[in-house]
This record gives C-alpha cells, sequence and structure tokens, in this order.
C-alpha cells in the first residue's frame, strides 16, 4: 500500500491521501486528474486497468466523484480516488472517458444525477431522464416539486442533439454541439417497446442495407431513482429495492447489500445463515442462467428451447417459493442473516434439483447448442477482445467469454466461497457463442457449489443476534462486490450516522453491458443486434435503477 | 342474469356486486333479441381470444414469460398468440414501472391498438407505483395515463394471479355491448380534443 | 376407385338439360368459387388450430384446451375478435396500394388452391401446363408483400419487405428446379397426368435417387417460399415486430395470417401431387390385393393426409430450428441449394435417358 503511495506522489505531488478505510483514498485536483488517470492505468507499477466504480457525491459544500479503480494484475487490489470539481455553482471534471471507456456510460450518469459535466467527454447528454428535465435529482438541493416535472406525454424533441464540452488554451469551458447522427443516416429504432429489447431499452441502429454501422442505446424507460429513494429510508428498509433491480440476480444483490452494511457494522454472520444464502446465490444463478439460455433460444427463433429452459426453471422457483414464500421478489436476506429458516423439504428438493440438471443440460445441448444454425448464429459475432472486456469493465459470463478471469468469488472471495472448491469458467472465443457457453457451464459449477453445501449446512442460528434494532452505519463510506448472474455487482454506502444512508450507489453490472453494445454490433447484421443483446444478457432494470 | 366463464364459479369471484349492477344497467335500456344474440356471439369470440401486446418492463414480465411456459401454459385459454405490433394485439398488461420517460411511449402504444382494446394493470408498480411511489420520476400508477380495466396486485404477481386478473376481464367482456356500448366515435372525438393537429390528417 | 367426376358430369348434364349453356356455366362458376373460399376457410382454420396443438405438443404443454371441447372453437373466436377488429388506417401511408396489397396475398393463395387434384375427378380445371400455371401464380404473392412493406410507410416492415423479396426470388429457382426434374421424369405438367403416371408407383419411389433430393430440395425450398422457420426472416418477430405486416390491423392482417397457413397448405400439396401420388393411393407393383385395399380409402383423404403430413414436417422445422441470418440463407441457396438442384436435374435426365428408374 504504502508503495502506491509513494508511486503516485511520484507522478503527481498535488495528491494528498486518506488511510484507515477501506482501500487508500487519492484526493487529486481535477487539472491534475486527467494526467495522473493515464499513469494509474499505464505505469506498470500500478497498471490499474479496471475502472470498478464511478460514484457522484454531493457532500453538500462541494460536488466531486469517487473512482473506484481496481489492478487485475496487482491482487486485484482497490483504491479510491476523490475529484472534486473546483466551481460548485459550475461544476466540471476532466473526462477519463478516453483512459477507460467504461466511463463514458458511467459519466453522463454522473452528468444526469448531479449536474458535473465533463470536460472533453464526447457525448454529454443525460443518460437516464428526459432530456428537458429539469434539475438534477441526486443533489441534495433539488427540487422535488412534481410540478416543475410534471407526467408529460408528449415526445422528447430533438434526441439527435448531443454537445461536448472543450477546453481551450486559457482555460475557458466551450459547448460544442454535435448529432448523435448525421441526417442521411438510416436509422432503425429499435425499442422501448421491442420483442428482444428484453425490457424497454431502446436501441437507435444507424444501418447500411442490413449491416449495422452505429447503435446508440438509450436508457431510463424504467428509470426507478432508486438512489434517490434509498436516502429517504432507514438501512432495512432499502433492502427491498435490490430483489428489484436485477430481477434475476435478486439474492446475490441483496446479499451484497447485507454484506456492505455488516461490514460497516462489524457484524458476524452465523455459519447457517452464510451457506443458505450462497446456496440461494447458487440458486439463483441457475436459474437466472437457464432463463438466459432460454431467451437466446426464443430470441433466434427457436422458441421450443425456451419451454424447455422454463420446465427446470420452475423446479428452482418451487425451491424459492418453499423457503422464501415467493416465486420471485424473495427478500430472504435481511442484515445479520436471513430473515426465515430454510424449509423442511429444502435439502431433499436440492438433491432432486441436482439430480436430473446433467441430463437436462445435455438435452439442451442436443436440441439447441448443437445445432448448425444456432452455431452459425452465434460463432465469430459480437467480438469483444479481452483488452477491451477489461477496458469496458465486462464483467460476469459475457467478461469470461472474452477469456478474462474476472469472478468475484475467486478474486475477493466473500462469504464462505472461500472454501469451496469450483472451476472458473472461462471461454477464449470472445464471441457471442463463447459467452453463452460459459453460461451452460456455470450451471454445472453452480451445482457443484451445491453439491458440496446441500448435505453440510451446519445447525445454528439464522440470523446475527446482536443486529441493532435500529440500524445506524458509523460516519464514513464502504464498498462491497459481490458475483451477481451477470457480472460483479457492487454497493457503495456513505453514511453520515444517521439511520439513513447520506448516498447509495449500486454499480450494476448490466450497466457495463450496455456500453459495449456499439463496439460489439458494429459491421454485424440486424439479426446479429438481437443475438448480441441476448448473449449479453441484460436485465433492463439493473441498468436504470 | 349472471357471467358465465369456464370453470369458474360465479361464487368463485369476490366483486360480483360491481358486474352484476353493470348487467343491469346495460340491460335497463333493452336491447332487441337479435342484436343481443349478435352481441352475445361477438363477445363470446372476444373474451376467448386476447391476445396479448409483448410489452413487459420489469419482473412481472419474467412471471408474465412463466405464464406462457409449460408449467401455467396460457394457450389454454387461447392467449398465447403474443402480438409484437400493437396493431394487432386486443390488450396491453401493464407489466412494471411506468416512469416519466416511458409515458409517452406506452400512451402511444394504447393509441395504436385497435378497438376493441383493454388495459391490464399488472403488479404494485403499474398499480400504484408500489414501492417506489414517492420517487421523482415514476407514474403513480399507469390509470394516470392510460384507462385500466383489470388490476392485477402483487410484487410480481404470481402466474395464478394473472390468470384470475384475465378472467375477470373475459367476465368484463362478457357484459359488453359491442353495438351501442363499446363507441368508438366518442373516443375519436376525445382524441381528437387532445391532438386537435390531427384532425383532418386522417381519413 | 370412387371417381368424383361420374358425380360431376352429372350435374353438369342435369343443368345443361334444364337451361342454356352460359347460364349452367354461370352457375357452376359461382358453385364453384364459393366452394373454394369455403374450402379456404375451413382449411385456414384447420391449420391454425393445427400448428397451435403441435406446437404445444412439442413444447411439452396442452395448447388451446377451454374454448370448446379439446379448444376446437377457439379459432371460431379468434375469427369472430379479428372480423370485429378495427382497421386502424394510418397517416403517411400509400393508401391504394396499403389496401390492396392483402388482397393479392389472398387472391395468389386462392388461385393456387383452385389448381390442387383433390381427388378422383375432384380438380377444377385441368390445364395442360397445371403445374406451371401454380409456380407462375406463386409468385404473386411475394408483390402483395413487397407491397405491404413499402405502402406502410414503416422502417421494420421495409426491411421485412425487401428480405422477403429477396429470399422469395431466390428461394422459386430451387423450387422450380425440383419441380423441373419431377415434370422431367413424367414427361407432362398437366397435373391429372401427373397423378396417373404415379399409380404404378409414387414417383418418390419410381425416380429414386434424384427424385428423393429433389424432395428434399423441394422441402427445404417451399419452407423459405412460405416464409415459414427457420427462414421466417420477413416476419422475424424478434427482430422486426412482426415484419411486412406490423402496420396491419383486424381483418387486414387476419388475410396474411390465414395466407400463410393456407401458403403452407397449398406447397404441402404440391409436394403431394410431385412427389407422393397426388390422390393416389399407395401402390405397389405387383401386390394386388394390397392395392386393392389402399383402393378402399377414398382418394380425398389420401391428398389431405399426404398434405397435412407434409405440414406437419415444415411445422416441426419451425419449432425445432433457430432462424437463419439473411446473409446465411442467400448463400445457402446460391452456393448449395441451386447447383445442387441444378446438378441433380442432369443427373434426372441422365436416369430418364438410360431409364435406370422403375
Amino acid at each position: 500500500m504504502s508503495d502506491i503511495k509513494e508511486i503516485i506522489s511520484g507522478i503527481c505531488p498535488e495528491a494528498t491521501f486518506v488511510e484507515g478505510g477501506e482501500q487508500l483514498q487519492v484526493i487529486v485536483p481535477d487539472a491534475k486528474w486527467h494526467d495522473l488517470a493515464l499513469q494509474l492505468r499505464d505505469d506498470r507499477r500500478l497498471n490499474f486497468d479496471v475502472l470498478t466504480a464511478v460514484v457522484g457525491m454531493d457532500w453538500k459544500d462541494s460536488l466531486g466523484v469517487i473512482y473506484y479503480l481496481t489492478s487485475t494484475s496487482n491482487n486485484w487490489d482497490m483504491i479510491q480516488v476523490k475529484v472534486t470539481a473546483p466551481d460548485m455553482k459550475d461544476p466540471y471534471i476532466h473526462t477519463v472517458s478516453d483512459i477507460w471507456k467504461v466511463a463514458n456510460f458511467q459519466e453522463r450518469e454522473v452528468y444526469d444525477f448531479f449536474g458535473i459535466r465533463f470536460i472533453n467527454h464526447p457525448d454529454m447528454r443525460r443518460m437516464f431522464l428526459r432530456n428537458d428535465w429539469k434539475g438534477h435529482p441526486l443533489r441534495k438541493d433539488y427540487d422535488a416539486d412534481p410540478a416543475k416535472n410534471p407526467i408529460r406525454l408528449d415526445d422528447e424533441v430533438n434526441e439527435d442533439d448531443t454537445c461536448s464540452y472543450v477546453e481551450d488554451g486559457n482555460g475557458k469551458i466551450k459547448k460544442v454541439p454535435g448529432k448523435v447522427f448525421n441526417e442521411d443516416e438510416y436509422v432503425v429504432n429499435f425499442g422501448p417497446q421491442h420483442p428482444s429489447t428484453h425490457g424497454v431499452m431502446r436501441m437507435r441502429t444507424s444501418v447500411d442495407g442490413e449491416t449495422i454501422k452505429k447503435v446508440d442505446m438509450m436508457s431510463g424507460y424504467i428509470h426507478r431513482g432508486i438512489e434517490k429513494l434509498c436516502e429517504g429510508l432507514g438501512y432495512p428498509q432499502i433492502l427491498h429495492f435490490t430483489d428489484r433491480m436485477d430481477y434475476m440476480s435478486a439474492h446475490q444483490n441483496r446479499h451484497c447489500l447485507c454484506l456492505c452494511i455488516e461490514k460497516a457494522l462489524g457484524l458476524e454472520v452465523p455459519r447457517r445463515a452464510q451457506v443458505i444464502r450462497v446456496m440461494m446465490d447458487e440458486l439463483m444463478r441457475i436459474s437466472s442462467h437457464l432463463l438466459a439460455f432460454g431467451c437466446t433460444a426464443m430470441d433466434l427463433g427457436a422458441t421450443t428451447a425456451f419451454f424447455y429452459g422454463f420446465r427446470e426453471r420452475e423446479q428452482v422457483l418451487d425451491i424459492f417459493e418453499k423457503t422464501c414464500g415467493a416465486r420471485m421478489s424473495m427478500n430472504y436476506n435481511v442484515i445479520g442473516g436471513v430473515i426465515a429458516d430454510i424449509h423442511p423439504d429444502f435439502v431433499k428438493d436440492v438433491k432432486a434439483l441436482l439430480a436430473i440438471m446433467p441430463e437436462r443440460l445435455k438435452e439442451y445441448h442436443k436440441l439447441f447448442t448443437g445445432n448448425v444454425i444456432a452455431r452459425n448464429r452465434l460463432e465469430k459475432v459480437g467480438h469483444l477482445s479481452k483488452e477491451d472486456a477489461i477496458n469496458y469493465a465486462i464483467t460476469g459470463p459475457s467478461g469470461r467469454g472474452s477469456n478474462w478471469s474476472c469472478d468475484c468469488r475467486k478474486v475477493h472471495p466473500y462469504s464462505v466461497y472461500g472454501e469451496l472448491q469450483f472451476e472458473e469458467c472461462l471461454e477464449t472465443g470472445c464471441d457471442s457463442f463463447a459467452r453463452y457457453m460459459v453460461r451452460m457451464r456455470e450451471i454445472e459449477q453452480s451445482c457443484r457449489i451445491l453439491e458440496q453445501l446441500v448435505d453440510n449446512i451446519p445447525e445454528g442460528d439464522i440470523r446475527a443476534l446482536n443486529v441493532p434494532k435500529v440500524v445506524k452505519l458509523p460516519v464514513g463510506h464502504w464498498y462491497q462486490q459481490v458475483e451477481a448472474s451477470r457480472g460483479t455487482f457492487g454497493v457503495f454506502i456513505e453514511s453520515d450516522g444517521t439511520k439513513n444512508p447520506y448516498r447509495v450507489h449500486f454499480q450494476s453490472p448490466c450497466f457495463n453491458l450496455i456500453g459495449v453494445m456499439d463496439l460489439c454490433c458494429q459491421g454485424y447484421m440486424i439479426a446479429d443486434l438481437i443475438t448480441i443483446g441476448a448473449a449479453l444478457d441484460f436485465v433492463i432494470p439493473d441498468i436504470d435503477r | 342474469m349472471e357471467v358465465k366463464i369456464k370453470s369458474m364459479k360465479h361464487e368463485d369471484f369476490k366483486d360480483n356486486e360491481y358486474i352484476d349492477k353493470l348487467v343491469e344497467e346495460l340491460n335497463a335500456s333493452g336491447a332487441n333479441v337479435a342484436v343481443g344474440n349478435l352481441n352475445k356471439l361477438i363477445n363470446w369470440g372476444i373474451s376467448n381470444s386476447l391476445w396479448p401486446l409483448c410489452f413487459g418492463t420489469s419482473c412481472c414480465a419474467i412471471e408474465f414469460m412463466s405464464l406462457g411456459a409449460a408449467r401455467y401454459d396460457m394457450a389454454r385459454f387461447g392467449f398465447e398468440v403474443a402480438r409484437n405490433s400493437p396493431r394487432q394485439a386486443d390488450y396491453i398488461m401493464v407489466q412494471g414501472t411506468i416512469v416519466h420517460r416511458m409515458a409517452p411511449a406506452m400512451r402511444r402504444l394504447y393509441e395504436q391498438l385497435a378497438e376493441p382494446k383493454y388495459v391490464i394493470a399488472c403488479g404494485g408498480c403499474a398499480v400504484s407505483g408500489g414501492p417506489f411511489k414517492n420517487s421523482y420520476c415514476v407514474v403513480p400508477g399507469v390509470d394516470k395515463i392510460l384507462p385500466v380495466d383489470v388490476y392485477i396486485p402483487g410484487c410480481p404477481p404470481r402466474p395464478e394471479a394473472f390468470f384470475y386478473g384475465l378472467m375477470q376481464l373475459q367476465r368484463k367482456i362478457k357484459v359488453q355491448k359491442f353495438f351501442g356500448g363499446v363507441n368508438r366515435k366518442e373516443k375519436r372525438e376525445e382524441f381528437f380534443a387532445a391532438h386537435p393537429e390531427e384532425r383532418g390528417q386522417l381519413s | 376407385m370412387f371417381d368424383f367426376g361420374k358425380w360431376t358430369t352429372a350435374f353438369n348434364d342435369f343443368l345443361l338439360g334444364c337451361m342454356p349453356g352460359w347460364a349452367a356455366l354461370l352457375i357452376e362458376c359461382v358453385l364453384i368459387a364459393v366452394a373454394i373460399l369455403g374450402a379456404y376457410t375451413v382449411l385456414a382454420l384447420f391449420y391454425i388450430l393445427y400448428e397451435r396443438k403441435l406446437c404445444a405438443w412439442f413444447q411439452c404443454r396442452l395448447g388451446p384446451m377451454r374454448v370448446g371441447k379439446w379448444g376446437l372453437l377457439q379459432v371460431f373466436a379468434d375469427m369472430f375478435k379479428i372480423l370485429i377488429k378495427e382497421i386502424i388506417s394510418i397517416k403517411g401511408t400509400d393508401k391504394f396500394l396499403f389496401r390492396l396489397a392483402p388482397f393479392i396475398v389472398i387472391v395468389s393463395s386462392v388461385m393456387m388452391l383452385a389448381c390442387l387434384p383433390w381427388g378422383n375427378g375432384l380438380q377444377i380445371i385441368n390445364y395442360n401446363i397445371g403445374i406451371f400455371f401454380i409456380l407462375a401464380v406463386s409468385s404473386v404473392g411475394v408483390l402483395g408483400i413487397l407491397m405491404a412493406g413499402w405502402a406502410s410507410n414503416n422502417k421494420y416492415t421495409l426491411i421485412g419487405a425487401m428480405r422477403s423479396g429477396a429470399q422469395m426470388v431466390s428461394y422459386e429457382i430451387s423450387l422450380g428446379l425440383s419441380i423441373i426434374t419431377i415434370v422431367l421424369f413424367a414427361g407432362t405438367m398437366n397435373i391429372q397426368e401427373l397423378v396417373m403416371e404415379q399409380e404404378s408407383a409414387w414417383f418418390l419411389f419410381r425416380g429414386h435417387i434424384p427424385a428423393i433430393i429433389a424432395f428434399l430440395i423441394y422441402i427445404v425450398a417451399a419452407t423459405a417460399e412460405t416464409n415459414r422457420g427457420p427462414f421466417d426472416l420477413p416476419e422475424a418477430e424478434h427482430e422486426l415486430v412482426a415484419g411486412y405486416h406490423t402496420e396491419y390491423s383486424g381483418i387486414t392482417f387476419g388475410f396474411y395470417y390465414l395466407a400463410e397457413y393456407l401458403n403452407l397448405f397449398i406447397v404441402s400439396g404440391i409436394a403431394s401431387l410431385m412427389f407422393l401420388g397426388g390422390w393416389m393411393p399407395l401402390h405397389v407393383p405387383g401386390w394386388d390385393a394390397f392395392n386393392d385395399v389402399m383402393n378402399y380409402i377414398p382418394s380425398i383423404v389420401w391428398f389431405l393426409g399426404k398434405a397435412f403430413f407434409i405440414s406437419f414436417v415444415i411445422i416441426w422445422f419451425k419449432w425445432t430450428f433457430p432462424r437463419v441470418r439473411i446473409d446465411q440463407l442467400l448463400s445457402f441457396e446460391w452456393k448449395y441449394l441451386m447447383p445442387l438442384s441444378l446438378a441433380n436435374l442432369i443427373l434426372m435426365a441422365v436416369f430418364v435417358a438410360l431409364r435406370w428408374h422403375f
């Protein structure tokens, strides 16, 4: 840790350091930030090649961004970089979207929520809200009066308009208007209501014949403002939002938030609860990948395969239903453990599932994977190289399909994952088929984890006994990651010591996935747009939050 | 007169008073036998061939997929011909939260549906905004922007609840009057009142 | 073998006996038109239910069950619904072409339906170039699709229509070549004669190797011609919403819906005519007793049975295979299917010249 400090001080003497938190925090003035960022990525000794999270902040007296950086080569070390906008009234920060491509959408989100404009960012549009929205909702001084932003039934105008802010030699910032698509481009609009956008994503696609030239992802059609809502609620209350973001990784997301709060409180979760949580996570992963298999098949037109995937998924849902009381949005994890003990049939049901899964997987491969049309549609489509995957921070099955070893269960083991035997599934194909195959193989690995745990659920409490009645986190901020079904899910909490969080940020894996759609789709055909989307397997409410 | 739905008894529904009152009101004006029987035939057709519009926003849509899958199989009721084009669908099932950015698109989808058309609000979010009611950009209930026929509560509703809601819609359709009841003309006037610039553009 | 020709001749004689020739012709024309339209509707409704039940079966489901016994009345409910559905007129469309397009599709498929040999003596027109006429009329249908796609003023429909155009033009070549292969073998284009040629055994067995290859090519090309999966790119539900008929509502959409199923029946009917003997029962040369038993089954049952069987295979394709992409679709046709069917045509010519067939 200390040598990182020295190296950074050598590059940027203005940087100051805060220690004592989870990670080393580097505070950099905005003017030096871009240069330092370039060194942080490219310096051999540092090699912070992954921008894990971008958290916009309003500290009331200043606006700024906390960047979480991870180094894949140095033992997955993380540091935080805090950059503050020099002027609160007219906030600007230099962009790093040219260094880490993932920052492109992340910074647009920060702009949307906080009004911080990023100098030299190529496309400074709003991310989630209407382009004529008044105010920036996550600012503490935001006026939430519904009269200011009423429900409007007229369409947004000038959707093609974008702009960027450039700095001239004298340090003056100038707004340069631009257009997303040229006038002579043939733009086909997919969504928000479209059968294969997996929700209400909108993809404006410029095509030349059937070949895709550019994809403009427009998000926000289900942006519910969860991060703002969290600021008004107590910690046990905000848990239920996590189930409704990526509803296909409900358990993992909630697990993550619980871990983050438990970390801040210093709570020890009983082992029984930990094992149950991990089992639920893996069941959820199976259910999610089965749905992904079904939807991929359906988007390719093989409707029948979808029904086969759903048949097994129902069995997983039955297990959830017996223990948690619901098929979806289970609300099972709570701070310090789980809400209820497992159903007496739980072990039997899990064993029944494990018994059938191997042969059902064979059936899927026979029915769909081996099909020559399916192979031709998925193979060599949507190429995403390992370097791009890292640069765009594509984690989860999609990243592992590009041969990037990024499984959070391996690199930052949490709960009981450290003790378990399982393989991280990697594929070298870098195409849609590789992503699909990673998912299918992960089902096998999840079954393997379940096999190790199903007979070893220890006796004991299901909930820590020392959970305070009113949960108040100490002052500070925490960041926790888990491996959700679609990639690394992160939770950032900043607390000011009261019973409500000061700021909650959810770093969802799907948000990064839409960032690569443009890159992956260029040069492929309209039909491939659908399969690439299906193989990346994003869940829209997770993106929009 | 009670409304018959196959394999679901009159007493199995909870809000019979409302439908019974509707039937009474409709019958009060009286209709001749030929028109009445034709109405019945048409209503039988509509109620048994409800084609949904493929439109899912969040978790409810996944449960809707379960509804189509083998265990629940909505094809048994003839509901399975999900159309992707609103022109060809009979009802929208609003499955999930509707936010400010989505509202104009949602309204347009409704306007694109061909008559007779129905709206079902599925799940807490569509019914009232659900857990996100207090958010800055959530429409608190889809009935703020669309006329809703049936509400299905739940978060997300179970597939059985979907069936119950769909049967309620069938019941509602069975008492409507195609001749004189569903009045296209009035709705057209309403539409033109809201969009004066469109008048004269449509033949 | 019962000959329906006896009835029709007797009816014709009866009419001629009590009225002048033109009146008898008029009455016959009207009756036949009604019969064709009736058959069209009934078949289309049957096919809708057939496919829905079949796909439910493939997918471990039950399919329509509630409307009528085993859901038999489901399609009638759908029909009533679709008849009273509003027909939306859309701003910015080419109104004339938009309205005309569904009728062209329907007319093309009705004309093809009229040429099929339904049974012994049950045929409306017996041309000397019957099969050529069917091929010619089938190409008209694509015009309706192109018109619909163009007139709707919608990007999805336009892409769907263009795909459809490319696909139909390409696959018509293989379709035609595989039919020509059989015409070469039979030496006639007359539908009645084609059927009678197969009295000793069906062409599929008489022509063996080249006939079987032609049959396989025909099934693939026919699946593509009817825009069914894995070649359903013009509709491509998951890409283009509903393809070329995205903007159609009510019965205008219903026309496309019906025509799709009817075309399925027609290509199956042509397959049964060209390869499986049309209405001709299964005959094995030399097994006279067996042939007699087969002759007891009415010819119309044979024809419909064969057609339904081939439709079953095509439906099976749809619910099993994923959809191909447009470039794969075209390269499959031009690089593999068409050269193969040309080679097969030459092979058949060699077989016929050297009398290697049965």
